[in-house]
């Protein structure tokens, strides 16, 4: 089944006739991805990408049943889309959006809460489960199917680890983009669960930055929950304190969010940590064999 | 995007936040108007001169070019108003945030004394609000210890430290405004000063969208006002879209130069101190290959994120910035191309490197994804000094041999 997304989900895209959501959609769409529909308010009625765009999110859901969305709507108004989303009973809502005003999520993270949704990003790549189904901007083909799945807050470091992954003689299972926002949906901890508890992903591979605590409380999780190996890797090693590298999250505030005092617990934790980003792929491969063995 | 205490003054003043009174000048001549305008206002000869840079420990700074003055000096005359600007303006503060290149100072605040005497005691506390990430919302923080290093006091008594939760949407309740109040120690007038003022403050952080707020000392005056006598205030610059008016704020003096002509082309750069200069797609990855640099044996001259279009335009303004850094002894670049294809980023490259001329430094090309084995083929046919790889191992062997042959 794999996990977030498959080839049973129904997808809506919100900003759908945007530049944005028109290409990514297209690529979704011919990736093999199930979308319904799309949103746009204003432009309900019309067809886009050969599918219905609707006004409202809520009218999307009763007419075809959407399960998912995948927002790319401009950050003044993306924090509005993730309520309206929640709002109509989609389960799965992964932002794509870069750049929304933090007061923007602190209160669409709580409009969320306790509501029977999931939200994933802002600021990420998206989600995609090899063979099945791609949410997200992430280029499909890099990812094989296969059994290891992959947590991380940025884009192109995910891909770089699925290649290495893939060219290790593994794949994917599926791989969730959290984000690189201060505040996001979907933690790391939430997202390594998911995948540990998924009968299709034989190992996880962690990928954290700088900022934040939410590395530090996967890898005390993991401590009691290993079940299967976790191969880490934390970017930002050479950050300067107190900079803000690219990612609105990506900050060292303080002596634990650096990345060594993350890859310090996470060690402890029983988590394989490389310190070299070119080592992910092959430490998994060796981890596993050891495991086999 | 940080802001001057002056304009972080002017701003909370908006929302009825009570702040010290003060003009900023430039010139020494507007110095001393600002000084007989406070004195006749206030009916004190005291006043306070203070330095207006984006840094802390302005009390403690020395000025380089004049070391017996301070970043901030109490005046009690026209001369003493004349000699401080004059030690300050245009000069270099040196604080412990600053380092030791310290900051020139074009701006400096004349600003009304506080610590006047009256029927009850002066007290200094600290508060500031920020986001707490781990619980998903604001938080204000506040000790009876003000004016002092909060760090410190954290470190060394952490139970003077008091945090107020803020629910997300809602403006600070009143209950909570009476508890902050009521463990401030304060009564009477100066109780109710206070309770309006943190209010206040919430509203103002909110309204502007700041990414931090602190108010260090925050002042309880002889005659029980609430007043901020110093403000350091942090802007969201993803908010910015909808404060024009904030946005025109942005001292950009205060900033790198090359990192400003960075923003103009949107790329996100950042200057450190290595020798080997990176270009990467992704913020992620450019942390990533950072750290690789260093493994290698190299130092990092910078974090450059060319975003989603990596093309020729933005290659060669990468490559212009990187080169300005003396420093840099080899270039690495590093794209994975998904969406942007392998093959279209090389052309740029050459199209770049033929366009800059004599780059006498060795430059790493790493593409990686949508057609990495035809771009490694461009380069390789291009006839230029730039060597190629495609998995990210052989880019930091690469990497190690540049920096070992310097």
């Amino acid at each position: 089944m794999s996990v977030l997304v498959n080839k049973n989900s129904r997808v809506i895209v919100q900003g759908f006739t945007g530049t944005e959501g028109t290409f990514h959609a297209s690529q979704m769409i011919e990736f093999g991805t199930n979308v319904v529909g799309g949103v746009t308010p204003g432009k309900g009625g019309q067809t886009h990408l050969e599918k219905p765009v609707f006004n409202t999110v809520r009218d999307a859901v009763v007419a075809t049943g959407a399960d998912v969305s995948i927002i790319f709507v401009p950050p003044a108004f993306a924090a509005d889309s993730v309520m309206e989303a929640a709002d109509a009973g989609i389960k799965v809502i992964i932002c794509i959006t870069e750049g929304i005003p933090v007061q923007d999520m602190v209160k669409a993270r709580e409009y969320i809460n306790g509501k029977d949704c999931r939200l994933i990003g802002p600021n990420c790549p998206g989600v995609i489960t090899a063979g099945e189904a791609k949410v997200g901007i992430m280029p499909g083909f890099i990812f094989k199917q296969g059994r290891i799945g992959i947590v991380s807050k940025s884009g192109t470091l995910t891909y770089e680890a699925a290649d290495q992954v893939v060219k290790a003689g593994m794949g994917i299972s599926t791989a969730i983009g959290i984000g690189g926002d201060p505040i996001i949906g979907t933690t790391t901890k939430e997202a390594v669960e998911l995948l540990m508890n998924d009968p299709e992903t034989d190992g996880i591979v962690m990928i954290g930055e700088i900022g934040g605590n939410m590395e530090a409380e996967a890898a005390k999780w993991l401590k009691d929950n290993m079940r299967k190996p976790v191969v880490g890797f934390i970017a930002g090693q050479t950050a300067p304190p107190g900079r803000r590298m690219g990612h609105a999250g990506a900050i060292i505030g303080g002596a634990d969010d650096t990345a060594a005092a993350k890859m310090k617990i996470m060690g402890e934790c029983g988590i394989h940590v490389v310190e070299s980003p070119a080592n992910i792929g092959k430490t998994m491969a060796a981890v596993l064999q050891k495991e086999m063995a | 995007m940080n802001l001057h205490e002056y304009q972080a003054k002017e701003l909370l003043k908006r929302y009825g936040v009570p702040t010290q009174e003060g003009i900023a000048v430039e010139k020494v001549d507007d110095a001393l108007n600002a000084y007989k305008q406070i004195a006749t206002d206030s009916g004190s000869k005291f006043a306070v001169v203070k330095a207006q840079i984006h840094a802390g420990g302005r009390g403690k700074g020395r000025m380089k070019e004049a070391p017996d003055q301070a970043g901030v000096s109490v005046v009690k005359s026209a001369e003493d108003v004349e000699r401080v600007a004059k030690g300050i303006l245009g000069n270099t503060l040196v604080t412990i945030q600053t380092g030791e290149a310290g900051k020139k100072v074009n701006k400096i605040l004349v600003a009304q004394d506080m610590y006047y005497d009256g029927p009850s005691e002066r007290k200094e506390f600290y508060l500031s609000i920020l986001l707490d990430r781990a619980e998903k919302r604001n938080v204000i923080m506040y000790s009876t210890e003000g004016g002092m290093d909060i760090e410190e006091v954290a470190h060394h008594t952490p139970e003077k430290i008091f945090k107020e939760w803020i629910h997300p949407g809602m403006p600070l309740q009143a209950f909570q405004a009476r508890k902050i109040a009521f463990n401030f120690g304060l009564s009477g007038e100066a109780f109710k000063n206070m309770v309006k003022f943190v209010t206040n403050l919430y509203n103002a952080y909110v309204g502007l969208d700041c990414s931090m707020l602190e108010i260090n000392p925050l002042f309880k005056s002889a005659d029980d006002k609430i007043i901020a006598v110093d403000c350091k205030m942090g802007l969201d610059e993803n908010a910015l879209m909808r404060h024009p008016d904030l946005a025109d704020m942005r001292d950009k003096s205060e900033e790198d130069p090359t990192e400003v002509e960075a923003g103009e082309y949107n790329l996100n750069y950042v200057k450190l101190d290595g020798n080997v200069g990176c270009m990467v797609n992704g913020a992620g990855l450019a942390m990533a290959t950072m750290d690789m640099i260093k493994l290698a044996g190299g130092e990092p001259a910078n974090f450059l994120d060319v975003g989603g279009s990596a093309n020729a335009q933005t290659v060669e303004a990468g490559f212009r910035i990187i080169l300005k850094d003396p420093n840099v002894k080899a270039i690495l670049i590093n794209i994975f191309g998904g969406i942007v294809r392998c093959d279209r980023v090389a052309a740029g490259v050459i199209e770049a490197y033929n366009k800059l001329g004599n780059i006498n430094i060795p430059i790493i090309v790493r593409l990686q994804g949508t057609n990495a084995e035809q771009a490694k083929e461009l380069i390789v046919n291009s006839g230029l000094k730039v060597q190629s790889a495609i998995l990210l191992s052989e880019a930091a062997q690469l990497v190690q041999d540049a920096v070992s042959a310097n």
